[in-house]
């Protein structure tokens, strides 16, 4: 951009916030409030809001409550600032990630770098940008490399504030009459990072290194002019720099509007009210926050665990030796709601980080939660960090939840945050089910994936990278009063979809065959989760062109609830060397689906080197033209009994390609009939079917019956598990490795267990050889930190070691011992098993 | 926003009976303030039994009142489970999927967890054998006991009023 007005004069304001800031260092003022260095203006944030419990020690909103229509017009103004920054902005990207997805926010930040307002979009980035602000502010950037009107900065670092290298943020401070009154900041995905391999999340590096560039709060620019040595610099960096250099322009042109937007806010309202807005709009959000949960939640403490599976065994390109292993993540999650409705998010047992990106910082995790948060507890206009105010996170020192280890790798650090987020979906319905909020009930997630990524030389031969987004619009869990919305959104990007086919088509060398809902992979229930899609796609006019998938295979992270089931898992399915070609120059079939992977329907229309397997990740590998790669976006989890969903229901579900015909009969007892094998209802299912009410009626109750002959009482249950784990029988290593690593990692977690199971003090599980080595080689690598100087509010994240006392209470308990229990006829014989007999 | 639905409309709610346009405007709207009692009292008439119901704890499972000082976790088929800050999967009916034979009974082929991985556990209530909750986790894992709600803070606090006992209902 040019620093020339048209009048001549280079950006008069800046030139002019620049003298007085010089002004002001002369007399060895900082650019804090009142002559305050912006970090001893922090310290003194955190102790205020510390000792009073409120924001900035705003124990009364002044503002707010005198001239409440100016501080609505104040703030609704702001936020409609940042709306119009993100829609006008994101036309001058090039990518469909951004500018069909929207895969971009901004934020309007305090000095201290705590949000104001919010634009909509991705705003898990919100809180992101908020702790790379104050990681500047923490490491002295206004002594160097100086914090000035005009500065731009760039991170992209996941230890100092992101999620991801791909989602990278740009900021500028705000001044008037030489003080910092604001930050604007925005963040966009980015379509390549430069990462060992191509796309913006590859998956074969082992640690930082292969993760693509990483820049740490880096000062890239003055007089509002990006520096040449970063014009030169970056778009090196990255397989698509024309992309990456128009996501930049993006940035900037969002940011510039949010600085011209707060100067008309000054000079219409005076900068004394904007300060005081921008304090009283934080404590609000917190209080807003703590009144909304004290409205639909219950107090107590709520509990639930999740685990995502991460193959590398066996896998191609992996970057070292060590690194070929299978992990699973393992995420306890706890969450105390206090008396005064605030949280406590505990992520104590969670086992340790692992030589794969899908490591995750506390900037991720907590910006993660929150942007869940924000699309159930706080669905409206006054999102800001107020919320993170109102939450305590203990997310332990070393684990996969916070690395403090500048050596792990964590480019697709969702995999893990998405999987680790399903149970406080739960947590927070079973607190509206209690409390009677029911429309608010939904039973989880996607796990959003898969990820097409891949790159090479593409049509326009090109070295081109692509990361296709159709992966924004996966299922949604099954809502207590609604099924789940099929294909439709994914949690990080709530307004995402599944983008135009023809706008992938010319940023992608990947012709689509078909596109079409899928089957099966919403989870059963009374309520069905809402079902994924899958796109076949094929390779056209490449050279040496890598491809590869990403996403859940051995395990689903996405639990049903109160009796629905987990969405299913995924699988790959690609054909190599085909006779695609030749079939489209004869007019032959050719597949354009997967509907029913047993169907072998799609062998038999393609002849190939054909590799379907039940695992979800695959390292980068070579793709030509007419292969062909299936792109299976999941479905959500179900809620409620099956066999409580209404048989109609059922037969809409296989006219609309939701559920297969076959399993009407086994998930749902529903019995259907085919009375047209030529009808086509609104899906690619071909084919009529009807409800045969009374075989459905005998089913069911046979079912019933079948039930209660094969189950059996929990204690008995027990008895058997707990020879099992005695005796380690049927046990596989990875799944003895992961208790073995959440039970180094935590004292608490160890007790847990070996209580629950009544193991002796010194169980332990007998690892493989390599499993032991692997664990030893992790956990004696200690943590190398980013944060060298922090202030005291961060000083949380750092040095709580395993046998320290959680900061966050530890409440899972085995007292309740079933062994204790009366026998299991006393509880479950057949004088109970009948009818209620309490008031007979 | 309605300070108070009609009790018509909570109970088309309990009943699943709302269209999805009052259902959406019930989500856009600011919360009712008393939705806890008017559910709690369409929950009571719903069932068989006289015990008060102190909180729905979760699809199908309460927790009432036995005495003053006595709560327990009570199946609407009139089953009790436990002391309400007990863990009712405890005494419940369970059944695992953990073959690849039970998991295609549910999902299609390669579409559903490893085996060694991943295992579904079924609770069954063993009055009514609805089933109440499915747990998905790996081989060996405790049972997780989900939500032990605050009921003294939340009657005393929250809503400022007693909690029910079986004098009072």
């Amino acid at each position: 951009m040019s620093s020339e007005h048209e009048s001549g004069e280079s950006f008069p304001h800046m030139r002019r916030e620049q003298e007085r800031v010089r002004e002001k260092k002369q007399q060895g003022d900082g650019v804090g409030w009142d002559g305050k260095t912006l970090r001893e203006q922090l310290e003194e944030l955190e102790a205020k809001t510390e000792e009073t419990d409120h924001y900035a020690g705003f124990e009364r909103l002044e503002f707010k409550s005198e001239e409440p229509i100016e501080y609505e017009q104040m703030f609704a103004q702001l936020r409609g600032d940042l709306v119009t920054a993100r829609e006008t902005s994101k036309e001058v990207a090039a990518t469909p990630i951004v500018e069909q997805e929207g895969e971009l926010c901004y934020g309007l930040f305090t000095p201290e770098g705590d949000s104001i307002a919010v634009s909509t979009g991705i705003i898990v980035h919100i809180h992101t940008m908020s702790e790379a602000i104050k990681y500047m502010i923490n490491h002295d950037y206004e002594e160097s490399p100086g914090i000035e009107p005009g500065d731009i900065f760039v991170n992209n670092d996941p230890h100092v504030g992101d999620v991801h290298p791909c989602d990278i943020m740009t900021l500028i401070p705000i001044f008037h009459e030489g003080e910092l009154v604001a930050w604007a900041g925005g963040v966009t995905h980015v379509i390549d990072t430069g990462a060992i391999g191509p796309g913006s999340m590859n998956v074969s590096q082992a640690s930082r290194f292969g993760d693509g560039a990483q820049y740490t709060a880096r000062k890239i620019g003055e007089d509002l002019e990006i520096y040449n040595s970063w014009k030169n610099d970056f778009p090196d960096k990255t397989r698509t720099p024309d992309f990456l250099k128009l996501d930049e322009k993006t940035r900037m042109t969002g940011c510039l509007m949010i600085r011209d937007a707060v100067f008309d806010i000054i000079d219409e309202y005076g900068v004394e009210k904007f300060k005081q807005l921008s304090r009283e709009a934080v404590e609000d959000g917190r209080r807003g926050f703590g009144n909304r949960i004290r409205k639909t939640m219950l107090p107590g403490t709520y509990r639930g665990a999740s685990f995502v599976d991460a193959l590398y065994e066996g896998q191609g390109n992996l970057t070292r030796e060590y690194a070929n292993e299978n992990h699973i993540m393992h995420a306890p999650s706890e969450l105390h709601v206090r008396e005064d409705g605030s949280f406590q998010v505990s992520f104590e047992g969670a086992n340790k980080w692992g030589w794969h990106p899908y490591n995750c910082t506390p900037a991720a995790i907590q910006g993660g939660i929150w942007v869940m948060l924000t699309q159930t507890v706080i669905p409206n206009a006054n999102v800001n960090d107020g919320a993170y105010y109102a939450c305590d996170f203990h997310l332990p020192v070393g684990s996969w939840a916070n690395t403090q280890n500048t050596e792990t790798a964590h480019a697709y650090a969702w995999h893990f945050l998405v999987s680790a987020w399903a149970p406080l979906w739960q947590h927070l319905s079973r607190g509206y089910y209690a409390r009677g909020f029911w429309e608010e009930i939904n039973a989880g997630n996607a796990n959003t994936s898969n990820w097409l990524q891949g790159g090479g030389i593409d049509q326009f031969d090109k070295l081109h990278a692509v990361n296709s987004f159709e992966s924004a619009c996966e299922g949604v869990g099954a809502r207590y009063v609604e099924d789940g919305e099929p294909h439709a959104a994914a949690i990080w990007n709530p307004e995402g979809d599944m983008g135009d086919a023809e706008v992938w088509e010319m940023t992608e060398p990947l012709p689509f065959l078909g596109r079409a809902v899928k089957p099966n992979t919403g989870g059963a229930g009374r309520k069905a989760g809402g079902a994924g899609f899958e796109s076949m796609r094929t390779v056209k006019d490449v050279s040496r062109w890598l491809l590869y998938e990403m996403g859940n295979g051995y395990m689903t992270s996405d639990g049903g609830l109160f009796g629905g089931y987990p969405a299913a898992s995924g699988y790959i399915l690609n054909a190599q060397d085909t006779d695609l070609k030749e079939r489209f120059e004869n007019g032959e079939e050719y597949p354009q689906h997967d509907l029913d992977p047993e169907s072998g329907e799609f062998e038999s229309k393609i002849d190939g080197e054909i590799t379907r397997r039940p695992e979800g990740i695959s390292t980068p590998k070579e793709f030509d033209d007419y292969d062909m790669y299936l792109n299976y976006l999941r479905g959500g989890s179900g809620l409620g009994d099956p066999l409580e969903r209404d048989p109609e229901d059922v037969l809409s579900d296989i006219h609309d390609g939701y559920v297969l015909p076959r399993h009407a009969k086994d998930a749902y007892a529903v019995v259907v009939n085919k009375i047209s094998d030529e009808a086509k209802h609104n899906s690619a299912v071909q084919g009529e079917w009807t409800v045969d009410e009374e075989a459905t009626e005998e089913l069911r109750e046979e079912r019933m019956e079948e039930r209660a002959e094969k189950a059996q009482p929990v204690s008995e249950w027990y008895e058997q598990q707990r020879e099992r784990i005695q005796n380690e029988e049927d046990l596989i290593d990875d799944v003895k490795k992961t208790y073995e690593s959440s039970m180094r990692m935590s004292a608490q977690f160890e007790e847990f267990y070996l209580d629950f199971w009544d193991l002796p003090e010194d169980f332990a599980y007998s690892l493989s050889e390599k499993a032991e080595r692997s664990l030893e080689n992790r956990f004696k690598s200690g943590t190398k930190q980013k944060w060298k100087n922090p202030t005291t509010s961060h000083e949380t994240w750092l040095g709580v070691g395993r046998d320290d006392e959680p900061e966050v209470p530890y409440t899972w308990t085995a007292e309740r011992s079933i062994r204790d229990l009366p026998t299991p006829e006393a509880s479950f014989g057949d004088n109970i098993a009948g009818t209620a007999t309490d008031d007979d | 926003m309605p300070d108070s639905y009609p009790r018509e409309h909570i109970e088309d709610l309990v009943d699943d009976n709302l269209e999805w346009s009052q259902l959406h405007n019930m989500m856009s709207d600011f919360k009712d303030a008393d939705r806890f009692q008017q559910v709690r009292d369409v929950l009571q008439e719903r069932v068989d039994w006289d015990d008060p119901i102190i909180i729905p704890y979760a699809e199908h499972l309460y927790v009432v009142a036995k005495s003053e000082d006595r709560w327990v976790i009570k199946c609407d088929c009139g089953h009790e489970f436990c002391e309400h800050d007990e863990n009712w999967k405890a005494d419940a009916l369970i059944n695992v999927r953990d073959s690849e034979e039970e998991y295609l009974e549910i999902y299609p082929e390669d579409m559903h967890p490893h085996p060694e991985y991943m295992e579904l556990r079924e609770f069954f209530c063993p009055g009514c054998k609805t089933l109440l909750e499915v747990t998905n986790v790996m081989p060996g894992y405790p049972l997780i006991h989900e939500f032990e709600p605050d009921i003294e803070t939340f009657y005393n606090d929250w809503i400022d009023e007693p909690i029910p006992t079986p004098e009072t209902a």
